[in-house]
């Protein structure tokens, strides 16, 4: 269970958003600005709340009356970014063993093969990202967050920067995810993306929710 | 005229040595400093930036007067150094070597602090949401990605350490053997009578070290460039 009560100031901006969700899938949804990043940055940790607490299955990860910040490689949260992120000077192969070797886990060729093949990219492994179209590069991005097992899985529009033909070629792999189990955050101003992922729907409308619920609130 | 004589061998030789020695000592403080004025927001940094270069605005003689007077035998921590671990600056090769590793350092940071600069800061937090400590981004993110820039540092500074020479002479003299370098060397020549011809070879050896320099750091840059789109 993900448990979010924050606010934070950034420049003319305020953010101030609580829910809690038990969903498989949490869909953040919002216009362009509603302040959907700064809150999935705030759960990542990559971003610090002026006041608030965040807490993921009963973990402290913020409390800011506490002093309590997690630092985001301790978080075991898993985000994959609008624009991927690969490390240009690595491989296929080393981006996806990069989490493994952080974590310092156990070599799991069986979670490799599952990982790979649930999305397609046995075939890159060798690949330099610069060398990789727009819908590999975020198939590579999802893989590697997949395989630092994290706990939590952010993704922040991960559809944001690919074409209509590509979003329909990723969109299969991540309802594959969903069925895995792995709990997500999925962050999108598209309402049909949501209602084919979602299992609960958070409403951002400047930087305040506005609305929770199911996928109905999506109308 | 292209017969090297063994007193300028020598020279050429303590040159190379000088050069290395302060470059490979300097290249971890360079990374360090490179990537807190890239990095950190901290109070006094422009007053640190401005140090870093002083050595590349001041007079030579100067930044080789100031290490006289602190590294020298009498000065405060020549004095301690010496006493406490043996080791002495003044008038010696290492003396030579710590003139030209701080005349370069300004040279050797900049190409480092831009390559750092230039490495998009989402890629390190990438690597802190997949598990990386902040010294575990540094390794595995920051300075792969910077690498040509650190090399293309290295080699600037090297070129730099090899043919200097005001800071070198004031601090530890132009002893033939001990501290004199291809530019002391140089100098001692073009005022001693029938000098001409070797100071010609030792400036044309100079010519072709800090040409080849000059290249290798290019050729770094570029690199660097290729090795930040991935492919």
């Amino acid at each position: 269970m993900l448990r979010v009560d924050v606010t934070k100031q950034l420049g003319e901006f305020s953010l101030e958003a609580a829910f809690e969700s038990q969903g498989r899938v949490t869909g953040l949804f919002g216009a362009s600005g509603a302040g959907k990043t700064s809150l999935i940055n705030m759960i990542a940790g990559l971003l610090r709340p002026d006041r608030g607490v965040i807490a993921l299955d009963g973990e402290t990860l913020d409390d800011t009356s506490k002093g309590i910040h997690v630092p985001p490689h301790r978080r075991r949260i898993g985000y994959v970014f609008q624009d991927a992120r690969l490390f240009p000077h690595l491989d296929v192969r080393q981006n996806l063993d990069y989490g493994r070797r952080m974590n310092r886990l156990a070599v799991d060729p069986a979670q490799h093969a599952r990982v790979t093949d649930l999305l397609d990219i046995g075939h890159l492994l060798d690949r330099r990202p610069g060398k990789l179209s727009g819908g590999e590069r975020q198939r590579v991005a999802l893989g590697r967050a997949l395989l630092s097992k994290p706990r939590l899985l952010l993704l922040d529009e991960p559809l944001g920067s690919l074409d209509e033909s590509r979003k329909e070629e990723i969109l299969p792999y991540l309802v594959r995810l969903r069925d895995e189990g792995i709990p997500m955050v999925y962050v999108s101003h598209d309402a049909a993306e949501l209602r084919q992922l979602a299992t609960q729907i958070v409403m951002l409308k400047r930087g305040r929710v506005t609305a929770l619920g199911g996928v109905k609130v999506l109308t | 005229m292209f017969e090297i004589s063994p007193a300028e061998w020598t020279a050429i030789l303590l040159s190379l040595r000088v050069a290395v020695i302060a470059t490979l000592v300097a290249t971890p403080f360079g990374i360090a400093l490179a990537w807190l004025l890239a990095r950190r927001e901290f109070w006094g940094k422009s007053v640190l930036d401005a140090l870093v270069h002083l050595p590349l605005v001041l007079p030579p003689v100067v930044t080789g007067y100031l290490l006289l007077l602190t590294f020298g035998r009498r000065g405060l921590v020549g004095a301690w150094l010496a006493d406490n671990l043996g080791i002495v600056f003044a008038f010696r090769w290492t003396g030579a070597a710590l003139a030209c590793g701080i005349m370069s350092f300004p040279l050797l940071v900049r190409p480092i602090r831009l390559s750092i600069e230039a490495i998009d800061r989402r890629l390190e937090q990438a690597s802190s949401t997949l598990g990386a400590a902040p010294w575990q981004v540094f390794a595995t993110v920051t300075l792969p990605l910077a690498l040509p820039g650190v090399l293309a540092g290295m080699v600037l500074g090297f070129a730099k350490a090899i043919g200097e020479f005001g800071a070198t002479i004031t601090f530890v003299s132009n002893i033939p053997g001990e501290t004199q370098t291809i530019s002391t060397a140089i100098y001692s020549l073009i005022q001693t009578p029938d000098g001409d011809a070797a100071a010609g070879r030792l400036v044309l050896i100079s010519i072709v070290i800090a040409m080849g320099a000059l290249i290798a750091s290019e050729w770094f840059a570029r690199r660097a460039t290729r090795r930040l789109h991935g492919n």
